[in-house]
């Protein structure tokens, strides 16, 4: 069952195009990843998911429900939730209080659920008071993922969650993400470091100068040669 | 002079109430800086001034003077309302006016620009429904309480003091613990993630303006009760208001406080060498010197 | 004579709509070339006016010495008084450059009417300076005794016409020449016209100066029409925000308009004085000339919400994540 279309999305910034007609499909209970070098239009294509960035032309559905351009105040209660690659926290708030603006469209008692996102990460139990701001960058990483977790979302965007971590903490984060994965949570990320990429998920795009290059399972892109020679290092 | 210093900190507490408005637009509501502030002050004075001095004359036990105080409840009463309708003045002029520009993606220096013509139309109406005359809250002599050390206060400014506080105290505890104060803190650190955590920041945008107005009125009022009201009573704290938030640092609410107080003990204190008429001067020099040696201000950052 | 009676006040009119041109025109070079947001004009207006005043007059001796102080009177003709009004200004405007430019633009513009209210009060205070509240009086007037008092106007008017037309030929030149293109191009965006910061300064400096000149030979032009000053005149509606509303109508950035939007602001406020006094009934009469502040805010709204062209208007907002 499909939880996200990506049709022939074109988008970019002011007059410059990034994505040139891009189309990506997530089934439910996936992980996808999209994987590529800098500037292929990864995290643009992230923004025009979530309605950060409006679609010059093409459309992106919801479940069958057209989610095009809508603003992302209302993308959120429909049961998406994105983590930003930088400035995904909120520095001067405390680990506490970032925790609970993630969920700031329920009304209801939030605290078991933060609770619950301690229980995930439980290094951030120590910081609860501290502000944001005072993180390293692996415990940032972990706040942002918990905050976009508060809302129990059925698909989770990442935008390249390993960003400026060292390998064990690369690791650590990626387990969290296959762990929400095999309860039932899709995941939809992007990143640079291809490997860990195609380790952690089922389906991969591969994205290059805002197209799409190739696709298929994550083990065969694994085990294929050009894409190793490509984007692996080998 | 110490008497100069008491009499600084009174004043530098009503430019707190102010700068702490200030503060809260200039961080949420798109990095503007609203050059009405002042007339929303001044706004906030005359509405008082009309609930209590032309709606409850008529209502004897309001206009008895409580206490030591030169007023009544009904200018206490009187509060509510103006603070309100200062509120829905400044919520009003955004949806109106700021709204449609941050929609066409207006730089802060144009809203700027627009609130100055806010401020002269405002002061505009006011010119014209009260006139240029001075107006007084109460009328009568104004007692003193003599306190240690030869200083001289009246009860009115305990009670400034206690007000202008009590609020800066309670914006700290909504800003602090509720829901909808911890969104406006994280509007203001990040609003792009904001919108992403599902906050409306046109949402907050309205609380910033109706909490600014709020305090503003109150602002307004507490220096009428010090002093009088007249039309260019909010227009003359624009300077100290500004110079306050420049000391403090740009963006603390912290450093406004501080730098009001500083300002308003500069202020009273330079009355000792120089003219009082010479306040606005004080300010900028003060100012300046700050941005050239500390151009973040004692609190700053970013 | 019907006509005479028109004559007479289209040429008051145009008198000051042309030197409130060229106080456009300077604000013109500030803020349309250079993105200056310079909220003391009024403080470059009494400069001008006060500085002309003290140039042209002879200090009072004998029994007018008691009515009348100022510290110096050089009994110098018109042109000497204009120019030095140029050069005092152009003077304060360094001073207040060295003080301002460093802050973040609406730092400046409060800081800016800081200066002029200061400004201002000192002439009030000071009353050894040039009187005090009282001002100065008796301004000399230039070549008044070509023509019979009745027809003085219009030779004034031709005097301010000629600083307004070669002014703004001098600008025009200016904007073209490669010092204009690198002011448009600071206020374009700072970041990219250069990477040295000092020179952006200087660069903001002279457009500062330059502007606060022009201003300057405004205030003595408007001295002499006059012929008399106080320091209650340089107020911020009538000797700054006026002629920001003035430069708003006509569209910034452009010479011509700066000049029109003065003419087409100051028949509005002919238009108000005129309401003022005949519509209003008398018992609001007092009152009545406060519509004004509404008027200038309200055109400052207005105008900057319709059209916002020439202004530093669209920002383009990348998000940030």
């Amino acid at each position: 069952m499909s939880i996200l279309r990506v049709e022939n999305v074109v988008s970019g910034y002011g007059s410059m195009e990034v994505l040139h007609g891009l189309s990506v499909e997530v089934d439910e209970g996936q992980a996808v990843a999209v994987i590529g070098p800098n500037g292929a239009g990864k995290t643009t294509l992230l923004r025009t998911i979530f309605g950060v960035v409006n679609p010059w032309k093409g459309k992106v559905y919801f479940r069958d429900e057209d989610i095009t351009g809508l603003p992302p105040e209302r993308i959120v209660k429909m049961g998406l939730s994105y983590v930003p690659q930088e400035h995904n926290i909120f520095p001067t708030l405390t680990v506490q209080e970032n925790l609970e603006m993630g969920a700031f469209v329920r009304e209801d008692d939030i605290r078991p659920r933060v609770e619950e996102i301690y229980a995930l990460f439980p290094d951030l139990t120590d910081r609860r008071t501290s502000p944001a701001g005072d993180l390293s960058g692996g415990m940032r990483q972990m706040l942002a993922i918990g905050r976009a977790l508060m809302l129990n979302p059925q698909l989770l965007l990442l935008d390249e969650p390993s960003t400026g971590l060292a390998p064990f903490l690369v690791d650590a984060i990626f387990d969290r993400i296959e762990e929400l994965n095999a309860q039932g949570m899709t995941i939809f990320l992007v990143e640079q470091n291809a490997h860990r990429a195609l380790q952690s998920s089922d389906q991969v795009y591969v994205l290059e100068g805002g197209e799409k290059k190739a696709e298929g399972s994550s083990q065969e892109m694994l085990a294929d040669e050009e894409i190793g020679r490509l984007y692996l290092g080998r | 002079m110490l008497e100069l210093l008491v009499y600084g900190i009174i004043l530098g507490s009503i430019i707190a109430l102010g700068a702490i408005g200030i503060t809260i637009i200039s961080r949420v509501a798109s990095r503007m800086s609203n050059f009405a502030h002042g007339d929303f002050m001044t706004f906030g004075a005359y509405i008082a001034l009309v609930v209590n001095g032309t709606l409850l004359s008529g209502v004897a036990f309001l206009q008895q003077k409580v206490g030591p105080l030169t007023f009544g409840l009904g200018l206490l009463l009187a509060l509510v309302p103006a603070a309100i309708l200062t509120a829905l003045l400044a919520i009003g002029i955004d949806q109106w006016v700021y709204r449609p520009l941050r929609a066409r993606r207006a730089a802060p220096i144009l809203m700027s620009m627009v609130s100055m013509g806010i401020a002269f139309a405002v002061r505009g109406v006011i010119y014209i429904i009260w006139g240029a005359d001075f107006h007084f809250y109460f009328s009568g002599i104004r007692r003193m309480i003599f306190l240690p050390m030869g200083i001289k206060i009246r009860p009115d400014e305990i009670f400034i003091m206690v007000v202008a506080w009590g609020l800066v105290a309670l914006t700290y505890l909504f800003l602090g613990r509720t829901r909808t104060g911890k969104a406006l803190r994280a509007v203001a650190d990040n609003p792009d993630l904001a919108r992403v955590a599902g906050i409306s920041t046109e949402r907050m945008i309205v609380w910033a303006w109706g909490i600014s107005g709020g305090l503003a009125a109150i602002a307004g009022i507490l220096y009428g009760v010090e002093t009088q009201l007249r039309p260019e009573m909010g227009w003359g704290f624009l300077l100290p208001l500004f110079a306050a938030v420049t000391l403090g640092g740009i963006g603390s609410m912290e450093g406004a406080l501080v730098g009001a107080l500083v300002m308003g003990i500069a202020q009273q204190v330079s009355t000792a060498f120089l003219l009082p008429t010479y306040k606005p001067a004080v300010a900028f020099i003060i100012m300046v010197l700050v941005l050239l040696v500390k151009p973040e201000g004692i609190f700053g950052r970013r | 004579m019907q006509i005479q009676g028109l004559l007479s006040f289209l040429t008051s009119f145009a008198i000051m709509a042309a030197i409130y041109g060229i106080f456009s025109l300077g604000l013109n070079v500030q803020w349309g070339y250079t993105g200056l947001l310079n909220f003391g004009i009024a403080g470059f207006f009494a400069i001008g006016a006060y500085t002309s005043a003290l140039i042209t007059t002879a200090k009072p001796t004998g029994v007018l010495a008691d009515y009348v102080t100022q510290a110096v009177g050089f009994n110098q003709p018109f042109l000497v008084g204009v120019v030095g009004a140029a050069i005092a200004s152009g003077l304060m405007a360094a001073l207040i450059g060295l003080l301002t430019l460093r802050l973040r633009e609406d730092y400046l513009a409060i800081s800016t009417i800081g200066i002029s209210e200061t400004i201002r009060i000192f002439f009030n205070n000071e009353r050894w300076l040039a009187n005090g509240p009282e001002g100065l009086v008796g301004l000399p007037k230039p070549l008044h005794d070509l023509v019979p008092p009745m027809y003085y106007n219009f030779i004034y008017l031709i005097i301010v016409l000629t600083f307004l037309v070669l002014i703004y030929i001098a600008l025009q030149r200016g904007i073209r020449s490669p010092w204009g293109r690198v002011l448009r191009a600071i206020r374009e965006d700072e970041i990219m016209t250069s990477a040295n910061g000092k020179d952006i300064f200087r660069f903001k400096m002279q457009s500062l100066i330059v502007g606060a000149m022009i201003m300057g030979i405004g205030g003595a032009l408007y001295a002499h029409y006059a012929g008399a000053i106080q320091p209650g005149l340089f107020t911020p509606l009538f000797g700054t925000f006026i002629i920001w509303a003035m430069l708003t109508v006509g569209g910034t950035g452009n010479n011509r308009g700066a000049v029109l939007g003065a003419f087409l602001v100051w028949a509005l406020w002919s238009w108000s004085t005129f309401f003022i006094l005949r519509v209003v009934p008398a018992s609001f009469q007092t009152r009545a000339p406060f519509i004004r502040y509404i008027l200038i805010g309200l055109v400052l709204v207005v105008v900057l919400l319709k059209r916002p062209r020439g202004f530093i208007g669209e920002e383009t907002h990348v998000s940030k994540l």
